[in-house]
């Protein structure tokens, strides 16, 4: 893991003071909320409807067993005991004080972490694959660049002041876990014909009101340029980008306003500008953070681990969580414990001080105190030994959080919403509940197989509506929480956008539309052929005959 | 209007010149772009310096020409949260421009160092906050990650001190 120098050091300090005296200058009332709002967003605090809540930043998703312990200890001295792992790869504390935000941002700097960039109309936590230096299809890991961008981008002073907000997400592996397509900017990592390393740059995919997938401007970018290349970009970006209308200022509605063609031409007409210098110093930097990143020291082991096999022939729900959270390793006698915070009943992304504590406590124990946040709000313990397995995961049904649904029904992203979002129309949390109480069956789930259903509380979409296999939408119609349904979205390498299904459905009827939508599927699916393929084969009519027909 | 510069508060000496006022016959003036554009043959034989005031939804390019006969060009912020003007500055810097760029509008203390690292030197910052409020605006923090800024000695940039071995910027600018 990257490990802060003393510059990085000093940088927090100095951001943590200086964010000190904003706040002191607003309690006494020397800048207007107006002139305090963008600085306080910067730092990633938001006024919701019942408190400030405080977005902490988890670069690229990676936290170590230290930093997990603060966040711990942060839930339960400034907040109810507990916090919101985000679509984005971070946390959110949701009870926070505004004087008590200084303390906690020196809190954070303390185990080099800090809110820096989290919300406002800047370049956001750049986020990647979760399994990012454990995957066995990864070309190379993408967090080193994550790093660099994170440098790079904090307190960028020409890209501070955007049109709109800006997400970057990298991946580093042919299979896309790190929905690249539906961000300002997607970073696809490939070889090309040279076997040299390089960048596909993707730009104007998001979410929201617009949804859009992203549109290739570079096919190959050598990796030395990327932070010209980006600068370049971000540059064509604040010039340009509408900011007459904020639900037109993000750039995917620059690309497809001038179209991918014009864009490309701004791009590399702007980037043919930048002095050639510019590449050397971020190749040494690059070079000098990927040091830190240099895999933990693996034991050299059999593939074949004796003690996980018999535990998993002698202890049925083992094996059961076996199937479904744990994935495969680049190293023998390895594996991936992917740790479910979708228990049924429960809050999507929600965990306590108690429960972060015990993951610290495992990931010092089984994986090199190494914990892994992914967008669809689970935690991952990255390497861990096959013979380690099954005690670890006898201590995570301790701590709750031996659920065994990775990827499955009840594995349900959700924002916050109206339980506690200022901009949600609907409540989000209920209806996932609700729905992960219906599909709480284990064998149920299997014979389901992968299906992806998010839920937003309005249409910005935090909750990936748009790209979920089964997408639901809450709106408010006069007062009454309503919820819209898409079929066929999809947020990986054939990312696509849902559609709606039809008329939308009351809070309290959305679980058993779900349950009608998947037994429509069983019934029309070919041996072997997982939901969103049948979706794709057959449409949306025999969903919408089995919805609405009856009515 | 207090105008500060990099190095403290300044009498300002240039003459705002409207649209439609007469052209003065000598003295340092600032015009608004579409005189500039008008009226170029005769502001060329000014005499005394040329300035002009350069919306922030034109192209840089539109300035080109001009750039070696003028000493000031101000970018304005309707609002500090119109971000437009940062790149604009710094377009201008690396095309060479080495005369004064004001910043005016919504120019507020809490920008004042962005503003300064992508190349403006002086602000037009009106009466809304103390004088002490913008001295020490524009050093709340003593480093940056990005390279190429305006900076005092005495201001580090992370990466170029790392590897102080590369070759540096193509022309490291300095902001006293």
């Amino acid at each position: 893991m990257y490990r802060y120098d003393e510059f990085d050091h000093q940088f927090v300090r100095e951001r943590t003071a200086q964010f000190a005296d904003q706040t002191g200058r607003r309690l006494r009332g020397e800048l207007t909320e107006d002139e305090f709002r963008p600085l306080r967003l910067m730092n990633g605090l938001y006024l919701q409807l019942h408190a400030y809540m405080l977005r902490i930043a988890i670069p690229y998703g990676t936290l170590s067993a230290r930093q997990m312990r603060q966040l711990a200890l942060i839930a339960r001295k400034w907040d109810k005991g507990y916090g919101h792992f985000t679509t984005r790869q971070n946390i959110q504390f949701n009870w926070i004080k505004l004087e008590d935000a200084p303390d906690i941002l020196a809190a954070l700097a303390d185990v080099e972490m800090h809110a820096i960039q989290t919300s406002g109309n800047c370049i956001r936590n750049v986020t990647t694959d979760h399994w990012a230096g454990a995957a066995a299809d990864e070309i190379a890991d993408p967090r080193p660049v994550g790093e660099l961008i994170r440098q790079w981008s904090s307190l960028h002073p020409e890209f501070s002041y955007l049109p709109r907000k800006f997400k970057i997400a990298v991946t580093g592996a042919p299979h896309d876990r790190a929905a690249v397509k539906t961000h300002d900017i997607g970073l696809r990592l490939q070889h090309n014909e040279h076997g040299e390393r390089g960048w596909e740059v993707l730009v104007g995919g998001g979410q929201g009101r617009t949804p859009a997938i992203a549109l290739t401007v570079r096919d190959f970018l050598p990796e030395n340029e990327l932070i010209a290349y980006l600068e370049a970009i971000m540059r064509v970006y604040n010039l340009y980008g509408r900011r007459d209308n904020k639900y037109k200022a993000r750039i995917k509605i620059l690309v497809h306003e001038i179209g991918p063609d014009k864009f490309r031409q701004e791009v590399e007409s702007e980037y043919a500008r930048r002095p050639k210098q510019e590449t050397q110093v971020e190749e040494r930097e690059l070079t000098r953070i990927a040091a830190y990143f240099s895999p933990p020291s693996f034991e050299k082991l059999s593939r074949w681990s004796v003690r996980f096999e018999e535990a998993r022939s002698t202890d049925k729900e083992f094996a059961k969580w076996v199937r479904t959270n744990v994935a495969a390793h680049r190293v023998d006698g390895y594996a991936i414990a992917n740790i479910s915070l979708k228990a049924p009943g429960e809050i999507p992304g929600d965990a306590s001080a108690e429960q972060m504590e015990t993951v610290a406590d495992l990931a010092d124990r089984h994986s090199f105190g190494e914990i892994r946040i992914s967008h669809a709000q689970n935690l991952v313990l990255p390497h861990v030994k096959r013979d380690d397995l099954y005690s670890l995961w006898q201590a995570l049904v301790k701590a709750g959080l031996g659920t065994a649904n990775y990827g499955l029904a009840s594995d349900i992203i959700a924002c916050p919403g109206l339980d506690y979002c200022a901009l949600a129309t609907a409540r989000s949390i209920p209806v996932a509940q609700s729905i992960s109480r219906k599909f709480a069956d284990y064998e149920r789930q299997q014979d389901i197989g992968p299906i992806k259903i998010n839920i937003s509380g309005c249409i910005n979409a935090c909750g990936h509506h748009h790209v979920g296999h089964i997408g639901i939408l809450g709106l408010d119609k006069k007062g009454e929480e309503y919820y819209q349904i898409t079929l066929g979205g999809a947020s990986t390498e054939d990312s696509s956008i849902g559609s709606i299904l039809g008329p939308g459905f009351a809070g309290a009827d959305v679980a058993s539309a779900i349950e009608k939508i998947v037994d429509t599927y069983l019934s029309l699916r070919k041996p072997g052929e997982e939901f969103l393929a049948a979706y794709r084969r057959v449409g949306a009519q025999p969903f919408k005959e089995a919805l609405y027909a009856a009515a | 209007m207090p105008l500060l510069k990099l190095n403290g508060f300044v009498q300002d000496t240039w003459a705002p010149i409207g649209l439609e006022d007469p052209l003065p016959v000598s003295g340092d003036i600032i015009v608004p772009f579409s005189r500039l554009l008008k009226e170029w043959e005769q502001l060329v034989k000014h005499d005394g310096r040329v300035g002009t005031v350069f919306p922030n939804v034109d192209r840089v390019e539109a300035l080109t020409l001009f750039l070696p006969r003028l000493a000031l060009i101000v970018l304005p912020f309707p609002s500090f949260t119109d971000g437009r003007a940062y790149s604009l500055a710094r377009q201008l810097r690396e095309d060479g421009y080495r005369g004064e760029i004001r910043a005016t509008g919504n120019v507020l203390p809490d920008q004042l160092q962005f503003m300064r690292q992508v190349g403006f030197d002086a602000f037009e910052v009106g009466d809304r906050f103390p004088p002490e409020a913008w001295l020490k605006a524009s050093r709340q923090m003593s480093l940056a990650y990005q390279r190429g800024l305006y900076r005092p000695a005495n201001e580090t940039e992370v990466w170029s001190e790392r590897h102080r071995e590369a070759e540096p910027w193509l022309e490291q600018p300095y902001a006293g």
